[in-house]
């Protein structure tokens, strides 16, 4: 087994363990480390695919920023573990997770039969360098591809972000 | 050799299954936007792979707005979250139902 797919199966089997590890626990403080660490195995998994810009901007942003969030929010409203998660086993919590396991069937069970992905060849590499800060500037501010626009309205959507959080948790009267 | 593009789809369909089994079943509000993270990830990881296989800069250009959609959806549902517990004092998925018929 070569080393690019031993490195896979690897990390494969940390992101599975750590989202699921996000799931099952049922202290959410614990959830959201273990959040972080699945974070920073998706980075490693991004280097893999050599789209190094966006493992840095992983680890930056989710890893860093929205976790310390998500934190500090746990931590702001002081919910200890197990007080809300208390009665397990009702009939809504079976039917979700029947609801759940259909879905997965449903979604793995595509992925494994629709396997003509692998014929498709890769064309001519016009991904020379990756994807380095350079690369990915280039692509985004290129006026001849649609990235532009798209990028300019992004700033709109966390304007927009900023100003709903600060009216919606600002204090009132 | 790079595992082949299937493996990676593979990973990514299962990540978000995980955070979907995730959302459906817990039910403290904080935990649940996690799992929506978590299938957000997974999405971005589906993105990058197939922007690889494909070699095309596409790819990873909407994984970069997938990133700048979930910081600011994690903002306005933390907001909600923390003006849900002012008013209510809990913010248990299932007790929180003023908006049903």
């Amino acid at each position: 087994m070569s080393s690019h797919a031993l490195s896979f199966l690897v990390l494969a089997a940390l992101a599975t363990g750590t989202a699921l590890a996000v799931v099952l626990h049922r202290n959410p403080v614990r959830s959201a480390l273990y959040l972080v660490a699945h974070m920073l195995v998706l980075a490693a998994l991004f280097l893999k695919l050599s789209a190094q810009f966006m493992a840095a901007v992983q680890v930056v942003i989710y890893a860093g920023a929205i976790m310390v969030l998500f934190l500090f929010t746990i931590m702001l409203l002081n919910l200890g573990a197990g007080e809300i998660e208390r009665k397990r086993f009702s009939v809504g919590f079976i039917s979700a997770v029947v609801i759940a396991l259909v879905l997965a069937i449903t979604i793995l069970g595509g992925a494994v039969w629709h396997r003509g992905l692998m014929q498709i060849a890769t064309p001519v590499r016009d991904l020379r360098m990756g994807g380095t800060a350079e690369a990915v500037g280039f692509a985004l501010y290129d006026p001849e591809l649609p990235w532009l626009f798209a990028f300019e309205l992004t700033s709109v959507i966390l304007l927009v972000a900023a100003v709903g959080a600060v009216v919606l948790a600002g204090r009132r009267r | 050799m790079q595992p082949p593009v299937d493996h990676y789809l593979f990973l990514s369909a299962l990540l978000f299954c995980i955070g979907v089994a995730g959302v459906v079943t817990r039910r403290n509000p904080i935990v649940v936007l996690m799992c929506i993270e978590l299938m957000l990830n997974a999405a971005n990881l589906g993105f990058l792979a197939l922007g690889h296989h494909l070699a095309k800069m596409a790819g990873q250009m909407y994984a970069i707005f997938v990133m700048a959609v979930a910081a600011g959806e994690v903002g306005i549902g933390l907001a909600i979250i923390v003006a849900l517990f002012r008013t209510r004092e809990t913010i248990d998925v299932d007790e929180v139902t003023e908006l049903r018929l």
